[in-house]
């Protein structure tokens, strides 16, 4: 068994002619956070979606708990645990908080046709499951819409993690969120990590990655520019990592050279 | 774990938000769909009691009365108001009750068919024309408004001709002889609870035709039918996994398809349920009068969306109840029939329901802020 709980070795990407991804790799501890950064179109979807078995790399080799395993379809990756959390979240507004929990996934009792939806097991699971990561809904009847966007974020973690995931991928979970709301859903992060869970935060927002990352790596164009440990590496050259830290420095000469110009 | 990590995570204390409020009983009973139709039904029995107490309408004629318009009407709204809340609509369901009579009445009159075996055809037909509608709508992704529209003409029309293609007319009369010996007939066409009636009539509690049995001779099995569905469908929408996915899939199709509910599914079969639902009124009124006609059920669609709308569901799909279709539904059959009983001319009857829809969609819109409003 190898020290790391799931690895993505050079995997690549083609759409027609466009190079999406290529020799991406990553690898995970178990309770380790690895935050993915890119800038738009750095290839942060589509990585996702390789994650979650939407698409088949088409190069590269996922390994799992030391064995190597295709997905065939999203289905694949969520049996073996891997819980992904897109940016809409997959809440309904207007249904309960268990409703939504269990959606599609409903715990049942009884026999045969007259099998009923086992509501009183969910509201319980639901409101303890809750309860765990600290947000009190007194009624696990209410709706999802009278929550925060803080709270709907970690209600579909917490499903996630309730349904069996042992890594989980997340994206962009703070992007939507005000500052308080998106520390309440990074401490989240960190407990679930801190419980044996390996996470892969996907964001753009380096304030939010590198207080909790233990290692960040940086794609651009589709292309790894490598993966950094925390000690390695300020906040400060992750972000220009990040932006192209070349453009920046020639737009900051250029604005200066306007200055001169003006004056 | 690194040092950092448990002194990060031995830290977390999630204080709960300050601004989260407790939540009141009544608003919990605001949050329910029905409200606002019991409410209104409520507010419906209180006029006509008062308007119109003393003038026949709540004798046990006159309530079997309303209330078989009412259980009518019902039986398509229930299933009308599941389709909704399953995010779609459908606008064919007057055209399948005209198509469906004619099914049941075409095969047993002109081929010589036994009654059930026209009425299990009828069935089956609706069976189609339900996967059909909803295989298009799931398939093409066009907006099922349009999809059962073309629905509409297509069946009515279809209807038409081939009726007049077969009989020459556009009625199918002579139904009523074949009920009498038919195997399953009696579960469209029988009143109900008769022995009950006879002993009221007995007791000198109700009024008595001059033939010595009861004005009101029984309950009709259109009731029955109307009562045994809205048990259905809230067993099925409050107490069941597919309950669930209706929900689901009519919040969000998207986010319900991504947690692995089977939305395609699910409509497919909401779609055949109107269009059985459709069949069960056409074969209760057909039997009943004993003939079909091709324009049968002609608006009755909009009539069954109007009485799911003043129900409680949402245009938008996603909320709603069955038990609030049945409760619109009621409204609608009793003002309807009550309005015989007052002076007020019986052409107001549909300002009302326009008025009283109106009305509906104003309070849902304001109690689905309430539900969904973000702190």
């Amino acid at each position: 068994m190898s020290e790391y709980l799931i690895q993505f070795n050079n995997i690549s990407k083609f759409f027609g002619k466009v190079i999406a991804l290529k020799d991406v790799t990553m690898k995970l501890r178990k309770g380790e956070i690895m935050c993915l950064l890119g800038d738009n179109g750095a290839g942060k979807s589509t990585l996702i979606k390789t994650l979650a078995g939407v698409y088949k790399p088409d190069e590269g080799e996922i390994i799992f708990e030391g064995n190597k395993i295709v997905f065939d379809s999203p289905k694949d990756a969520l049996d073996i645990g891997i819980g992904t959390v897109y940016q809409d979240l997959a809440l309904v507004s207007l249904m309960s908080v268990t409703r939504n929990f269990f959606m599609g996934r409903e715990p049942q009792k009884g026999v045969s046709f007259f099998k009923t939806f086992d509501i009183e097991k969910a509201n319980k699971i639901a409101a303890e499951r809750m309860g765990q990561i600290g947000i009190d809904i007194r009624d696990p009847s209410q709706a999802v819409g009278t929550m925060s966007g803080g709270e709907r974020q970690c209600l579909a973690i917490s499903r996630a993690i309730y349904f069996g995931a042992k890594v989980l991928v997340l994206d962009e979970p703070t992007s939507a969120l005000g500052v308080h709301q998106a520390s309440m859903v990074l401490k989240y992060i960190v407990k679930a990590a801190a419980n044996g869970l390996a996470v892969i935060l996907i964001t753009h927002n380096v304030h939010h990655a590198y207080p909790v990352g233990n290692s960040f790596t940086v794609l651009n164009r589709g292309k790894s520019l490598g993966t950094f440990q925390k000690k390695d590496i300020s906040r400060e050259e992750l972000l220009s990592m990040m932006a192209g830290g070349e453009e920046l420095n020639k737009l900051e000469v250029e604005l200066k050279e306007m200055d001169r110009l003006n004056s | 774990m690194s040092q950092k990590e448990k002194n990060i995570s031995s830290k977390i204390d999630f204080n709960q938000d300050e601004r989260l409020q407790k939540v009141s009983k009544l608003r919990l009973l605001l949050n329910r769909p029905e409200l606002g139709a019991l409410g209104g039904a409520i507010l419906v029995f209180i006029f006509f009691g008062i308007i119109a107490g003393d003038s026949g309408m709540f004798s046990a004629y006159g309530i079997l009365n309303f209330l078989d318009v009412s259980s009518n009407l019902g039986i398509i709204a229930i299933a009308a108001a599941m389709l909704m809340i399953g995010g779609e609509f459908d606008l064919s369901i007057g055209s399948m009750i005209g198509f469906a009579g004619i099914c049941i009445a075409i095969p047993a009159i002109y081929w010589g068919w036994p009654l059930w075996m026209s009425i299990i055809f009828a069935f089956s037909m609706a069976v189609l024309v339900g996967y059909f509608n909803g295989l298009l709508v799931v398939k093409t992704g066009l907006p099922s408004f349009i999809v059962t529209l073309a629905m509409l003409f297509i069946l009515r029309g279809a209807t038409l001709a081939f009726t007049r293609l077969i009989t020459g007319r556009t009625q199918v009369p002579g139904l009523s002889v074949l009920i009498e010996n038919d195997p399953i007939a009696w579960i469209f066409a029988t009143d109900t609870f008769k022995w009950f009636f006879t002993w009221l009539g007995s007791m000198n509690l109700i009024a008595m035709r001059t033939d010595g049995l009861p004005l009101a001779s029984g309950i009709p099995i259109s009731v029955i039918w109307f009562i045994a569905l809205t048990i259905l469908a809230t067993w099925i929408l409050m107490k069941t996994r597919y309950g669930n996915w209706i929900f689901a899939s009519g919040g969000d199709k998207n986010g319900a398809t991504n947690v692995g509910v089977p939305v395609g599914k699910v409509k497919i079969g909401l779609f055949i349920g109107t269009a059985v639902a459709s069949t069960i009124f056409a074969c209760i009124q057909v039997l009943d009068a004993g003939s079909a006609d091709t324009m049968r059920g002609n608006l009755k669609e909009l009539e069954a969306i109007a009485a799911a709308v003043v129900g409680g569901c949402l245009l938008t799909g996603g909320y709603g109840s069955a038990i609030g279709a049945a409760l619109g539904a009621i409204i609608f059959g009793t003002v309807s029939m009550g309005i015989f009983y007052t002076d007020v001319d019986t052409d107001w009857f549909k300002v009302f329901l326009g008025a009283m829809m109106l009305l509906a969609v104003v309070f849902n819109n304001y109690i689905r802020k309430k539900v969904t409003e973000s702190k």
